[in-house]
């Protein structure tokens, strides 16, 4: 909050003047037709990305020499605002020229910094930088289209926020590293969800796979599990390896989940008192409670049917005696 | 050429009454509660400006009409206090609006759910209008209050309050009509049809920004939102307005004045202005004429995204708005849209023209060269109508 958030603008004024007469004057605004790509020599590729219903769609139109994989000509068409027209065309003319293997590596970043009037004014305002993604796919489809291979050949990575191209891996090992718990957070870090906030949470302007709230959970998730883990209850370390609180903590897990409630229904109960390492035997000393204390059965079937459980849950070498 | 094309967000403020709240500036400065002259010089132009805005509604002495900082406090107004009275209380636990209310009653709304309230979003059909009858379906014993908007602020679409308060009556339910867009544009009296409140905001018909009302019938009175020194009979505290109390009455005069006017003679221009531009091949209307207040239009022109259309506008010096997406902070399309847009593709590329009584022929004859210009110009950028060569499979995949 503050000033600058109180009146809020309008986002025409935060256009950089590049972006405003991109808008008025497209250059590369067009078609390529099959006749005027032959007559170039060329092999004419058409590639649409985007579609009305959802706001933005691009068709681009390249003439490619098939000997030097050279883009020769490159014009566009689009369905969508300003900046999207701007965006568009400034892809179409960052495409001229270079090979479709240079081509591919154009991002959307790219797109907004070429757009800029000066280099550290963004051309667009943040809800805007979307805009230019539609750019940087549609190119990625060409060349696909070109070479005959899937699209998501180029992609090496899972992007999560394509505004500001943050991977997936990227997230996962910033929010570890700096153990991030907000999303503020993680837009600080990263720049992630800074811009159009698609993949903040689901229901933005665009469906995502996997969302910044998804990897916060997944790491709340994870720190849980290693706080459990550090408590003791875990069972992947084997009980001869346990600390005595991690053994005391397993042993109480095991006696909570299978065997109180059963003394409990017979109005008794069990605490466990101490666990000692005995030659080659764990010996857990306990105390019966309740009207277990005074049951026959405590020092013979119930006793044994105890000791079973826990050897069967931790280790075959524990002894339960009761004091 | 300026044309303002855009009086559902605002209008300009007419002229005489600008002049009658003048004075409140530098002579007539007084604060109404105060005991001396500069006090009391208020105390009638207040009077007379109250009776206008009771006039204006056809509201009894016996009922308030409470002064407000805009239409959004009313708004708020209604709905907080029937969530503390009724619902904080436990007597009820439920009210229902329209998907298409205005943000001060959905944002508020979906506050309230976040204290507890249950809140039924009732939906428009394909004409962009809510059914009374589907209100019927969702009353419960529990329900304490239906608010529904008088006139859709997008399309123009009149919404059947009559009925709405008709079963809102019959079923013991509070009901609640922001009326915004109806002042001015279709004849008010609230003691024609059943209704305990009734929000409005002066800027919309030609009065300053900065002041609404609420009505609020005999024996309906809400607990007040703003505390204090008791203006307004304790329901609505703050020191008053008065320059622009005084305004509002006179708008509101003025628009109830020229109601003929404007369900006359600036209909058939905005008639006129639409049979014009549905002449453009692929353009489309939502809402039929008759359905709607005689100064909007919303139209559609397929391939051509909104806020592109208003840029081309804007050049040329027109104003108009759109519910496009890509116009907003946030990227959210309007809710209007998405729920009549979905088949025609409505959502990105509706414009809205909003006339008002000031609105001349000359600019409209204007704005339709200048609408048909840019949509030459736009749709000959657009992929929609793009060359492809034969066989070409546009493969549009990825949803968004």
């Amino acid at each position: 909050m503050g000033f600058d958030s109180l009146i809020g603008g309008t986002i025409w004024d935060q256009y950089s003047q590049k972006v405003t007469g991109l808008m008025n004057n497209p250059r590369n605004m067009g078609e390529i037709t099959e006749e005027q790509a032959k007559a170039m020599g060329a092999k004419l590729i058409v590639a649409d990305f985007g579609a009305e219903s959802c706001g933005d769609a691009v068709r681009l139109y390249w003439a490619v020499d098939p000997k030097t994989d050279m883009i020769l000509e490159s014009k566009f068409k689009s369905f969508g605002c300003g900046t999207a027209i701007a965006s568009s065309d400034t892809m179409a003319e960052l495409c001229k020229g270079k090979t479709v293997d240079e081509a591919v590596k154009i991002t959307n970043i790219d797109v907004e910094k070429a757009m800029r009037d000066t280099p550290d004014v963004p051309a667009v305002p943040p809800q805007k930088m979307h805009c230019s993604v539609m750019a940087y796919d549609v190119i990625k489809k060409a060349a696909a289209q070109y070479k005959g291979v899937d699209i998501g050949s180029f992609e090496a990575e899972i992007i999560v926020c394509e505004c500001a191209r943050v991977s997936l891996s990227t997230l996962r090992e910033v929010i570890r590293l700096n153990d991030l718990t907000t999303i503020e957070q993680i837009t600080d870090y990263t720049k992630a969800g800074a811009f159009c906030k698609s993949c903040i949470r689901p229901g933005g302007h665009e469906a995502k796979d996997i969302y910044l709230v998804d990897l916060l959970a997944e790491y709340e998730k994870e720190k849980m599990a290693n706080a459990l883990n550090a408590a003791g209850s875990s069972a992947d370390i084997p009980f001869t390896k346990m600390t005595i609180v991690q053994k005391i903590k397993a042993v109480d897990k095991v006696v909570d989940d299978n065997i109180r409630q059963m003394l409990i229904m017979d109005g008794g109960n069990m605490e466990i008192l101490d666990i000692k390492e005995n030659g080659p035997h764990f010996d857990i000393y306990i105390r019966y409670l309740g009207a277990c204390s005074g049951c026959a059965s405590s020092s013979t079937g119930t006793l044994f049917a105890i000791e079973n459980i826990l050897r069967e849950k931790l280790d075959e070498n524990i002894r339960v005696l009761p004091l | 050429m300026k044309v303002y094309l855009d009086n559902n967000a605002t209008t300009i403020v007419d002229p005489y009454v600008f002049e009658e709240m003048e004075p409140f500036f530098v002579q007539k400065y007084g604060n109404p509660n105060s005991l001396h002259g500069f006090a009391s010089a208020t105390h009638e132009p207040l009077k007379i400006a109250m009776e206008k805005i009771y006039a204006g509604i056809n509201a009894p002495k016996e009922d308030s009409v409470v002064i407000t900082s805009c239409a959004t406090e009313s708004n708020n107004w209604v709905l907080k206090s029937v969530y503390f009275e009724y619902i904080l209380t436990g007597r009820k636990n439920h009210i229902i609006i329209s998907e298409v209310e205005h943000p001060s009653v959905i944002a508020t709304a979906k506050y309230l759910e976040t204290l507890g309230c249950k809140v039924t979003y009732l939906p428009i059909n394909h004409e962009g209008i809510i059914e009374a009858r589907t209100l019927k379906d969702f009353i419960t014993n529990k329900t304490a209050l239906v608010s529904i908007m008088w006139v859709n602020n997008e399309t123009g679409a009149l919404f059947p309050v009559r009925e709405i308060g008709d079963i809102c009556a019959q079923k013991g339910v509070l009901f609640h009509t922001d009326a915004v867009q109806a002042i001015g544009k279709t004849p008010v009296d609230v003691q024609s049809f059943n209704v305990d409140y009734l929000t409005m905001s002066a800027h919309k018909f030609h009065g300053p920004k900065g002041v609404g009302a609420l009505y609020m019938k005999k024996g309906r009175e809400l607990t007040p939102l703003m505390h204090g020194g008791s203006q307004m009979g304790g329901l609505r505290s703050g020191t008053l307005n008065v320059a622009g109390i005084v305004g509002m009455g006179k708008a509101m005069e003025q628009a109830v004045d020229a109601l003929g006017f404007e369900m006359s003679d600036i209909k058939d221009l905005r008639d006129r202005f639409e049979d014009e531009l549905l002449k453009i091949p692929d353009t489309f209307v939502v809402t039929p004429r008759e359905k709607r207040v005689p100064n909007t239009i919303l139209i559609s022109f397929r391939g051509i995204e909104g806020e592109a259309m208003l840029w081309d506008l804007n050049r040329a010096g027109i104003a108009a708005s759109t519910g496009s997406a890509c116009a907003s902070e946030d990227l959210q399309s309007n809710p209007v849209m998405e729920a009549i847009g979905a088949e025609a593709d409505l959502a990105h590329t509706a414009i809205r023209f909003s006339l008002s009584r000031y609105t001349t022929k000359e600019e409209i004859d204007y704005t339709i060269l200048v609408v048909l210009e840019a949509v030459k110009r736009l749709r000959g950028i657009s992929s929609s109508y793009a060359y492809a060569p034969e066989g070409h499979d546009s493969g549009l995949t990825k949803g968004h």
